[in-house]
C-alpha cells in the first residue's frame, strides 16, 4: 500500500501545476478559516469580530469550518481529474502496465492517494478548528468539545466520495476538461431529475429521492450552517428549524457511491485496451 | 529448453475486425527472436496482449512456466512499444526512479543503466528537453533497469535519424552478446536479418512463419541466367524435374530450384543439351525476398 502511494506521489509532487493546486486546497480554507476569526478593523469605523458572534463556539465551529472547507474540495478535484487525463495523454499508463504494475494496482494507487489527501485535510482542519475553538469557545469542557465531531468525519468521507467520483470521471473520458464538464453536467441532470418528480409527484418526494444522488448525496453531508447559526440568534422562529446533523445513513450512501466509482473505475480499465 | 513466453491460439479482435488470428509459438531462453510483418500484421497487438495491455479474445499465454500472474512476470520483463512513454515533467532520473518503484528494483541500477544508454550527463534534464533519439534510448535503460530476462521492442529505431538507429542497434547488439533474450517487432528486414536467430513472420494476423531466420523458406535457392537462345532454355528449364517456378524478365531469366543442384553440374547439363549461357548466377533469397515471398506470394501457410 504505501509502495502504490509513494508511487502516485512522486507523479504529483513533482507536477508543478498539482503542487500549487495542491496547495491551494489545503492552505487557502486554512487561511480563509484563519482570517475570519481575526479582529478585522474596517478602516477605522468599526470592528468586525466574527468570533463575537458566538460561531466559534463548539460545537458550532466543527460544522462551520467543515462547511467551508469544503468547498475548497474543487481545486484540489482538478488534480484528481488532470492525473488521469495526465496518464492516458501521455500514455504512461500504458508504460505501468508494461513495467508490471497491474490494473487494480493502478487505480488503489489513485483511491490510496485520494484517501491519504482527504485525510490529511482532516487532520489540518481538525487542528485549526481546536485551535480557534480553544481561544474563542465560550464553553471549553472536553464533553462539549467532542460533541459533533461526527462532522470530521462527514468532511472526510464527502471528500473521499467527491473525489472518487472524479477519478471515474478522469477514467470515463481520459481528458481532464471534458470530467471536469461531465461533473457540471450530472450537477445539472441530478436538478431536471429533482424538477420532473417534483413536476409528477411533489417536493417532498423529490427532495427524498435527490437525497441519493451521487452529488447531492454528499453535500447533504454538511448541511450549510448559516441557517442554523440564525436559529441561534432567534430561537422562537420555529419555521428556520432544520435537520442539519451529519448522519451515519448520509454516510453510508456517500460511501456506496464511493464503492461503487472505483469498483466501476477498475472495471473500465479492465475492459479497455490501451 | 527453458520456455520464456508460450502462446496458444490467440485471438484478438477489435469489432469485426480480427487483428490477431489463432496464432501460437514459443520464445524460448537465449535466442534473439524477431517479429517480422507488415504494418498492421498485429505485430503490436500480439505484444500488447502478452504485455498485459490489450484484453484477449481467445486463447491464451504465459510467461515463463506459468505458475505466475502476468503483471508479476512483466516484472522480469523489460518492454519498449512504440514510442517512448514518460512524464514530460520528471527529469530522465526521475522517470526511471518511478521505474524502480513500480518494479522493485534497487534505485543504484539507475546510473548504471544510463551508462549503457550513453545518457548519464543528461540524468537531470527534464524528459521533454530530449530528442526523440536520447527519449528511446531512456526507454532501453528503463527496460533495462531490471535485468530483464527478455527484452520486448517493438520498432525500436522507427523515426530516428541514422545516427540514432546506429546507436539503438549497437546497444541491443551489445546487450544480446550478454546472453538476454530478445523480442524485437520490426518491419525493417535489415534490422531483423542483422540481429536476430528466429523470426515469426505475420500477416493479417497470422502467422506464416516460425523458426530459424536461415530456414524460413524450404528453398534450395535459385539461378539468374541469360543466354541468346531464351526459348530454348525456358523450355529446358520447364522440363527438368529440378526446377518449379521459371520466370522471364526481359532477357534475364529465374530459375527456382526444388531440389539441390550445383552451378558447375547445371552449367554442364546446359551446354550438352545446346544452350551456351552468358550469365549464371546462384542465388538463395535475401531475407527481404523470402518475406515478400512468404507475406505476397503465399497465402498458405508453409508449416
Amino acid at each position: 500500500m504505501l509502495r502504490l502511494l509513494n508511487l502516485e506521489l512522486q507523479k504529483l509532487l513533482l507536477n508543478r501545476t498539482s503542487k500549487i493546486l495542491i496547495f491551494v486546497s489545503f492552505v487557502l480554507p486554512f487561511f480563509v478559516i484563519l482570517l475570519s476569526s481575526l479582529k478585522i478593523n474596517v478602516f477605522g469605523f468599526f470592528t468586525l469580530e466574527l468570533g463575537e458572534l458566538g460561531i466559534f463556539n463548539f460545537p458550532v465551529i466543527w460544522h462551520l469550518t467543515t462547511f467551508f472547507a469544503s468547498q475548497f474540495k474543487f481545486f484540489f478535484a482538478i488534480v484528481v481529474v488532470s492525473m488521469i487525463g495526465n496518464e492516458y495523454s501521455n500514455k504512461t499508463i500504458k508504460q505501468n502496465l508494461i513495467d508490471g504494475l497491474s490494473k487494480k494496482e493502478f487505480i488503489l494507487s489513485k483511491f490510496y492517494t485520494i484517501t491519504f489527501f482527504s485525510l490529511v485535510s482532516t487532520i489540518l482542519i481538525f487542528l485549526i478548528s481546536f485551535c480557534i475553538g480553544l481561544y474563542y469557545s465560550s464553553y471549553n469542557e472536553f464533553s462539549i468539545i467532542i460533541q459533533e465531531t461526527e462532522f470530521l468525519m462527514a468532511y472526510f468521507i464527502k471528500l473521499i466520495g467527491f473525489f472518487s467520483l472524479c477519478l471515474f470521471f478522469g477514467m470515463l473520458v481520459k481528458r481532464s476538461a471534458f470530467a471536469l464538464a461531465f461533473l457540471f453536467i450530472l450537477y445539472i441532470v441530478e436538478w431536471i431529475i429533482f424538477g420532473l418528480i417534483t413536476w409528477k409527484f411533489n417536493a417532498d418526494i423529490a427532495e427524498k429521492i435527490q437525497n441519493f444522488f451521487p452529488l447531492k448525496s454528499m453535500y447533504k453531508l454538511i448541511d450549510q450552517p448559516f441557517q442554523r447559526i440564525a436559529m441561534t440568534k432567534f430561537p422562537d422562529k420555529v419555521d428556520l428549524s432544520y435537520d442539519y446533523g451529519a448522519h451515519g445513513y448520509e454516510m453510508l450512501i456517500v460511501l456506496g457511491w464511493t464503492a461503487l466509482f472505483i469498483f466501476l473505475s477498475y472495471r473500465l480499465l479492465k475492459k479497455r485496451d490501451l | 529448453m527453458e520456455s520464456i513466453l508460450t502462446i496458444n491460439n490467440l485471438t484478438k479482435k477489435f469489432g469485426y475486425l480480427t487483428a490477431v488470428k489463432d496464432l501460437s509459438f514459443t520464445i524460448n531462453k537465449g535466442n534473439v527472436y524477431g517479429i517480422l510483418g507488415p504494418n498492421g500484421s498485429g505485430k503490436s497487438t500480439t505484444l500488447g496482449v502478452v504485455l498485459n495491455v490489450v484484453n484477449k479474445t481467445s486463447g491464451d499465454f504465459h510467461w515463463f512456466d506459468g505458475n505466475i500472474s502476468t503483471h508479476h512476470a512483466l516484472k522480469k520483463v523489460g518492454a519498449i512499444i512504440e514510442r517512448p512513454n514518460f512524464y514530460p515533467y520528471m527529469s530522465g532520473y526521475q522517470n526511471l526512479k518511478l521505474v524502480c518503484k513500480i518494479k522493485g528494483v534497487d534505485y543504484s541500477k539507475i546510473d548504471e543503466k544510463l551508462e549503457i544508454v550513453g545518457l548519464l550527463e543528461r540524468r537531470d534534464s527534464k524528459f521533454r528537453t530530449f530528442s526523440l533519439g536520447m527519449k528511446q534510448r531512456l526507454a532501453i535503460a528503463s527496460a533495462l533497469l531490471n535485468d530483464p530476462e527478455i527484452l520486448i521492442l517493438d520498432e525500436p529505431t522507427n523515426g530516428l535519424d541514422p545516427q540514432g538507429i546506429h546507436q539503438i542497434r549497437e546497444i541491443i547488439k551489445e546487450i544480446a552478446t550478454k546472453g538476454t533474450t530478445i523480442l524485437l517487432a520490426s518491419h525493417l528486414l535489415d534490422e531483423v536479418e542483422k540481429v536476430c536467430s528466429h523470426v515469426v513472420v505475420l500477416r493479417k494476423g497470422e502467422k506464416l512463419y516460425s523458426g530459424r531466420v536461415d530456414e524460413m523458406i524450404s528453398s534450395h535457392g535459385f539461378f539468374e541466367l541469360k543466354c541468346n537462345n531464351q526459348n530454348e532454355l525456358v523450355k529446358l528449364l520447364k522440363n527438368h524435374k529440378s526446377f518449379g517456378n521459371v520466370k522471364t524478365e526481359d532477357d534475364l531469366v529465374t530459375a527456382f530450384l526444388t531440389e539441390p543442384m550445383k552451378s558447375e553440374e547445371f552449367n554442364k547439363y546446359l551446354f550438352e543439351n545446346g544452350i551456351i549461357l552468358t550469365h549464371l548466377i546462384q542465388r538463395k533469397e535475401s531475407l527481404e525476398e523470402q518475406f515478400l515471398q512468404l507475406t505476397d506470394n503465399n497465402p498458405i501457410n508453409q508449416n
